[in-house]
């Protein structure tokens, strides 16, 4: 009776070890998955940029400092994405740079109706809409995810597993520049007479 | 129900699977009632024959019936969908024409993103009341269908929230319980019909010579039968009430993983308002889908109605309740950023 309540418990012990290291791989890779995903949209919106700029540039003589940060900015992305994926504080802060760059671009749209009024742009607008909310959904996956991760392999028992399974804490996407929590600031005196 | 306010979204989801769970080992059960319960009565009725007579000692109803429910279910199971989005007259969208397509087309590539799953198929139904529901069998065959109603009446940030909402439907695997589940309240008529054609058939024809020896079961075995007997009758009609309770629960459920992936609970509370606002019947959706819609496509008043008798007819919780809900998730989330609760 002795060995076999052993062999029982050796069984279980076993059957849990290796359901909890598979549960962390499985995060793991849907962690790097959730990550990858926010690349994919990142490059959509570097593809998207040139489009909306010549799309609004000639109606908009005269914001022409706007419409340069934005170019600027989103070739600095570019570039600084194309280091790989090791520059990631530089890519975060690019990217961030762009997204308040664009957001400037946005609220100076609304003040032109005329330019709204093109089929063009409101088309634009709701590709930039759409391609600002991939990237934060995106995001917010990857958040998700890598802190259900970070929770389950520092949780009492399956860190006993985590050395072995390789886990390691992953890095939240947080927002480091203060100019995007800030409300974008719209110079007003260059508001055309409608 | 829900009617614990103090649980967190994570918690709800949590009770919502498990209540969910329970219903369908109801559901499970009534199934081997049917089947075994038969062979027990015809066990009974056989036992007291004379020696050489036919004794009733495998469950032979019990297997055939489980395995013909079991294979009908896996035909139903692999075509449920397209049945359900061929019923309704759906059109894909392939090549979104206008802005309004080309608006739901991106709303549902980026909640598919925010739920982490693949995009499905887009549909749209031609009718003018506000309406959505999700079908499919698991998150890389799924189909989102939405009616020309709510792409006209709903803002962006609405159309996220219902789009999320089904897109919950899809991750948590709903859409595949939903939509077999549809199909077994189907196959339950069809067996039930089959049946009950069966039984008259060697009644009508076989009942003359046996009824000599007809007279020694005694009243267990007519109460028994009785019950077996009214069981079969009501067989459609508890089938499908035992689909509606589990489909009720999902919507709260449905709603919580919407609060989930657009972190915005108060654009579906609205979004919610302006379906139920529009009073008129969905008519392009029928009965037999009605219980994958994100409202009551038949307008029924039940809908409004909470209490044992409503929860067990109507097919959606009462709107209220559910607009009520997320605007408790809404206010938790304003109060936690900080932000001014007005």
């Amino acid at each position: 009776m002795g060995p076999l309540i052993f062999l029982a418990l050796l069984v279980v012990v076993a059957g849990w070890l290796i359901a909890a290291y598979n549960g962390l791989v499985s995060l793991k890779n849907q962690t790097l998955n959730a990550f990858k995903q926010i690349d994919v949209q990142l490059k959509r919106r570097h593809d998207l940029i040139p489009n909306l700029v010549n799309a609004v540039k000639g109606a908009m003589d005269f914001e022409k400092s706007t419409l340069e940060a934005v170019i600027q900015a989103r070739n600095q992305a570019v570039k600084v994405n194309a280091a790989g994926p090791e520059a990631i504080k530089q890519i975060s802060q690019a990217e961030n740079a762009l997204s308040s760059a664009l957001s400037r671009l946005m609220v100076v749209v609304e003040q032109y109706p005329q330019l709204k009024a093109t089929g063009n742009i409101s088309q634009l607008q709701e590709e930039l809409t759409s391609t600002e909310n991939r990237i934060a959904f995106a995001r917010q996956l990857y958040n998700d995810t890598a802190t259900q991760y970070n929770t389950k392999q520092q949780q009492f028992p399956t860190n006993l597993v985590a050395g072995m399974a390789k886990a390691q804490t992953a890095d939240l996407w947080e927002l480091e520049d203060k100019a995007e929590r800030a409300v974008p600031q719209v110079d007003l005196s260059m508001k055309p007479k409608a | 129900m829900t009617d614990e306010p103090s649980l967190n979204l994570f918690q709800q989801q949590e009770a919502n699977r498990r209540r969910t769970f329970w219903l369908m080992v109801g559901f499970v059960a009534f199934f081997a009632w049917l089947g075994f319960g038969g062979d027990y009565i015809y066990h009974l009725y056989t036992l007291r024959a004379p020696h050489q007579a036919y004794h009733h000692d495998f469950p032979w109803f019990g297997i055939a019936l489980s395995l013909v429910a079991l294979l009908l279910a896996w035909y139903a199971y692999k075509t449920g969908p397209d049945k359900v989005l061929w019923s309704t007259g759906a059109r894909e969208v392939i090549e979104p024409q206008g802005p309004k397509e080309q608006q739901l087309v991106n709303v549902v590539e980026e909640m598919a993103i925010a739920a982490g799953v693949p995009r499905p198929r887009i549909w749209i139904v031609d009718d003018p009341d506000p309406n959505a529901f999700a079908t499919g069998t698991d998150p890389l065959h799924s189909h989102v269908a939405v009616t020309q109603g709510l792409l006209d009446l709903c803002t962006r940030d609405e159309l996220q929230g219902v789009i999320a909402h089904e897109l919950g439907h899809v991750k948590n695997l709903d859409v595949r319980l939903m939509t077999t589940l549809a199909a077994l309240v189907g196959a339950v008529a069809l067996i039930h019909d089959g049946a009950t054609r069966f039984f008259r058939g060697s009644g009508g024809g076989g009942g003359g010579g046996s009824r000599s020896e007809d007279r020694k079961g005694g009243p267990l075995l007519l109460i028994l039968l009785v019950a077996w007997i009214v069981s079969w009758l009501l067989a459609p009609i508890i089938a499908q009430l035992l689909a509606l309770g589990v489909s009720r629960k999902r919507e709260y459920l449905a709603d919580a993983m919407s609060a989930q992936f657009t972190r915005n609970p108060l654009a579906l509370a609205s979004a919610l308002q302006k379906i139920e606002g529009a009073e008129a019947p969905t008519e392009h959706i029928k009965r037999g889908a009605a219980h994958l819609c994100i409202a009551d496509p038949l307008g029924r008043r039940l809908t409004d109605h909470e209490g044992l008798f409503a929860d067990a007819l109507a097919t959606h919780p009462p709107m209220a309740k559910r607009i009520a809900i997320l605007k408790g998730m809404g206010y938790a989330q304003l109060k936690k950023e900080g932000g001014a609760v007005s």
